[in-house]
């Protein structure tokens, strides 16, 4: 593709223009996921290249190091204690004497049970002194599979230490061969609120993320390689164990007879694009309209207006949204209404036809969506300087040219992350569309699959029935969760590679 | 000449006229769909003469049935649980909160872009993923069912430090130079922190504070996850979800509406009284992405 320089670019036609702006997007889409590759495969090389120098460090460390350090390489934290380090010593000491007190008294079984998850289930065993057979429990394949997790985590945790208490030791000896003191624990202390005061602000934060957020995304990611199942819970009924890919094989391929899950789930994610699609977008310019309308100068009451709109965010969502799907029902107050008139003679079916229930959803979200799109436009398009509309006037552009000219790129451009957030988190906008329909209308031709699936059902509140239905299969749940993953992140990937907000920070400032 | 510009300038005022008028009318139209839905939840939580959904939307009997019905329901449980944990949340969240975005925002550390890219990869999963896992830990712990409402409070606590990015927008805006004067001045970080950076950040503690305390309000799948099925253990959100049931709805449609007014109108309130931080807060954060 020919590229071409600002000047050139100014001179074509504006088809030419948006000709070119598509081009250069396309062109661009097969270059960045090269990109991701390359980025990829030099990580990965990165990655090698600065263990296989730190091995090498190891080494070279225990060859020039003195006896204090030599013997820090079995008992961390000697080398600081005997240079007179004493608190930071006591430390590394304390954490290897955990880490091993662990290894030993429980570590050790949970790793080794990880590769089977589990070797005896629930069984039963006859008890001499009630004499008869009562279920005796065996392994936990779910505590296995979390602690042995865990237990990864924390020898990954030590070895960082361990390497850190010998980096430690060679700092020190080179601080003393140059002459210099040694730091005492009162300093140390000092530069946890000074120089290193943003690990103690991340200490707490970071923890939280860890066990809340990092293991159960692990967790759930290893349990689509599993059979954990309502049936299968590690425990009380059975234990689960490893399947290989069989769970992704059943979600994505097609199978000629039974429950058809390819199909089931390309019809939803479809339904999910389509969603968010009209969700983000109806809500963006619909939203940008309305903060425009109150904006213009010689509207009054401005304030009211804006207050109004405001009202249906700070009322909690799940009040105003059951309530709306209430109205919405066949013997709710808008059939009543529409009936009392004299404008239709049947109820209409807003949640028992498929198109109907999904055009409502949209255009109920439209309700939900303004209030918030209306506030942010409002504050950008007030930053927007008035003398470029000052100018454009004065030139003869009439307000429809103003708009496509000035406004629609000013926001645009500032925008951009902001609508591709609210795509994906629309994509994943459980709310909406469970407490409005919960899902229905019921899709007979997918009965067969797990979690009783409805027209407007999206890929997150199908993984939510799921779970929460009579076989709850955790195991599709996490197919579904990690494909969903994988479509939100190859989207967000492109578009942030070709957002023009990214590329060129500067251009309206 | 003269007269020309003038008849232009009245041509102007004309036209300006009628798409004012339109506009006008275009806003009273969705003022009035905008409020409807909340004027018809009021009305009908007044209704006495029957307790089902109805068809139209001024009550034949006024009186403050639903409400009493509502005072000896579990209601009065669902809202103090629910009050409990907002309060927590608020307090607790805004400190993991600052203390996140406050450091991204100021400190230039070895792991800090991998940090944050790893958050943003984080947040791409759904988290309702999470929820089953997290669901059988806080069993194990015994924070389940009767005792949501600590369990509840660990996990939005544990996991906010993710949704920096609103604060950490507004710190940035906060000239460095200020530190670095009270830095060469001899204050330590933390002082730095203290002294200067928080009085000036009123504004986003303020918004802060405000969405962790009305999120709770609204939480409704990781609640109804955790209390599951036990009543002493819910928020107002899953209780009140149950009286909208096929087998409940026929009883409790206007408890739920009663139910509904008692539960927006603080929490409206409080919106309205610090809408300013939340515009600021929200503006702020959309414009840096």
């Amino acid at each position: 593709m020919k590229k071409y320089s600002d000047l050139e670019f100014l001179r074509l036609t504006r088809g030419q223009k948006i000709l070119y702006r598509l081009a250069s997007f396309f062109a661009a889409i097969p270059r960045t996921i090269g990109g991701w590759f390359v980025a990829l495969g030099r990580f990965i090389g990165n990655l090698f290249s600065s263990l296989g120098r730190g091995i090498a460090d190891l080494f070279v460390t225990f060859r020039d190091g003195d006896w204090k350090t030599k013997i820090s390489y079995l008992i961390m934290g000697f080398g600081s204690i005997a240079r007179g380090q004493v608190m930071r010593g006591l430390l590394f000491l304390l954490f290897e004497a955990v880490f091993i007190f662990y290894m030993v008294t429980s570590g050790g079984y949970w790793l080794s049970m990880l590769p089977s998850l589990g070797k005896v289930g629930p069984h039963e065993e006859y008890d001499v002194v009630l004499d008869a057979y009562t279920t005796a429990y065996g392994d936990n394949s779910f505590k296995i599979l979390l602690y042995g997790v865990l237990t990864i985590f924390f020898i990954i945790a030590f070895i960082y230490t361990w390497r850190a208490n010998i980096q430690q030791n060679k700092i020190s000896e080179q601080i003393l061969r140059s002459g210099k003191k040694l730091r005492s624990g009162k300093d140390d202390l000092r530069s946890l609120v000074d120089d290193q005061f943003h690990k103690t602000l991340l200490a707490l934060p970071l923890t939280g993320i860890l066990v809340f957020t990092v293991m159960p995304i692990i967790f759930m990611v290893l349990v689509a390689f599993t059979n954990y199942d309502g049936s299968h819970d590690g425990f009380n009924n059975a234990l689960f164990g490893w399947q290989g890919l069989a769970n992704f094989r059943t979600m994505l391929t097609w199978s000629g007879s039974g429950v058809n899950y390819s199909a089931t789930f390309g019809e939803i994610l479809t339904w999910t694009l389509i969603w968010a699609f009209f969700a983000t977008f109806t809500n963006y310019f619909l939203g940008m309209f309305v903060a425009m309308m109150i904006n213009k100068k010689g509207i009054h009451l401005k304030k009211l207006w804006r207050t109004i709109l405001v009202l249906t965010i700070a009322i909690p969502q799940f009040i105003s949204l059951l309530y709306v799907s209430k109205m919405f029902a066949k013997n709710g107050i808008v059939n009543g209404l529409l009936m009392d008139l004299g404008w239709i003679a049947q109820p209409l079916p807003f949640w028992e036809n498929p198109t109907w229930a999904r055009v409502t959803v949209i255009v109920i979200n439209i309700w939900i969506g303004i209030p918030y799109l209306m506030l942010i436009a409002t504050g950008i398009l007030m930053n927007i300087p008035a003398d470029l509309y000052e100018s454009s006037r004065i030139d003869g552009a009439n307000a429809w040219q103003q708009y496509t000219k000035i406004t629609l790129p000013y926001m645009l451009f500032i925008t951009g992350p902001y609508l591709l957030t609210s795509f994906t988190s629309n994509m994943n906008n459980f709310n909406v569309i469970y407490l409005l329909t919960g899902g229905a209308p019921t899709n007979a031709a997918a009965s067969g699959a797990a979690g009783s699936v409805g027209y407007t059902d999206l890929l997150i509140t199908w993984l939510f029935k799921i779970t929460m239905g009579a076989d709850s299969q955790y195991y599709l749940a996490s197919v579904i969760g990690i494909l969903v993953f994988l479509v939100v992140a190859a989207i967000t990937l492109v578009v942030y590679n070709v957002l023009p907000s990214i590329k060129n920070e500067e251009d309206f400032q | 000449m003269n007269e020309h510009n003038e008849k232009r300038h009245m041509g102007l005022k004309a036209s300006t006229r009628i798409s004012n008028t339109v506009i006008y009318i275009l806003l009273i139209l969705m003022s009035v769909i905008w409020l409807i839905p909340f004027i018809c939840i009021v009305l009908q939580s007044f209704r006495v003469e029957s307790t089902w959904q109805v068809g139209y939307v001024i009550p034949r009997q006024w009186g403050w049935d639903n409400y009493i019905a509502l005072w000896n329901s579990d209601f009065k449980r669902w809202y103090l649980n629910t009050f409990i944990i907002a309060l927590f949340t608020a307090a607790l969240q805004t400190v993991i909160v600052l203390c996140m975005s406050y450091t991204l925002s100021r400190f230039r550390f070895k792991m800090r872009a991998g940090l944050m890219r790893l958050m943003l990869i984080l947040g791409l999963f759904p988290n309702m993923l999470a929820m089953i896992v997290l669901y059988r830990v806080l069993k194990d712990l015994g924070l389940t069912q009767a005792n949501a409402v600590p369990g509840l409070i660990l996990v939005y606590v544990a996991s906010s430090g993710m949704g920096y990015y609103v604060s950490k927008g507004f710190f940035d805006t906060i000239p460095k130079s200020l530190d670095e004067a009270a830095r060469i001045d001899g204050a330590t970080r933390a002082q730095v922190l203290t002294k200067i950076i928080l009085p000036l950040a009123k504004p986003i503690v303020i918004y802060t504070i405000l969405t962790a305390f009305m999120a709770p309000w609204g939480d409704f799948v990781l609640a109804r996850y955790i209390s599951f099925g036990t009543s002493s253990g819910m928020n107002v959100a899953v209780g009140m979800y149950s009286w909208l049931q096929l087998d409940q709805i026929g009883q409790r449609y206007t408890m739920f509406c009663a139910g509904g007014v008692v539960v927006a109108i603080p929490v409206t309130i409080l919106f309205m009284c610090l809408q300013r931080y939340y515009v600021e807060g929200v503006t702020g954060g959309a414009v840096k992405g």
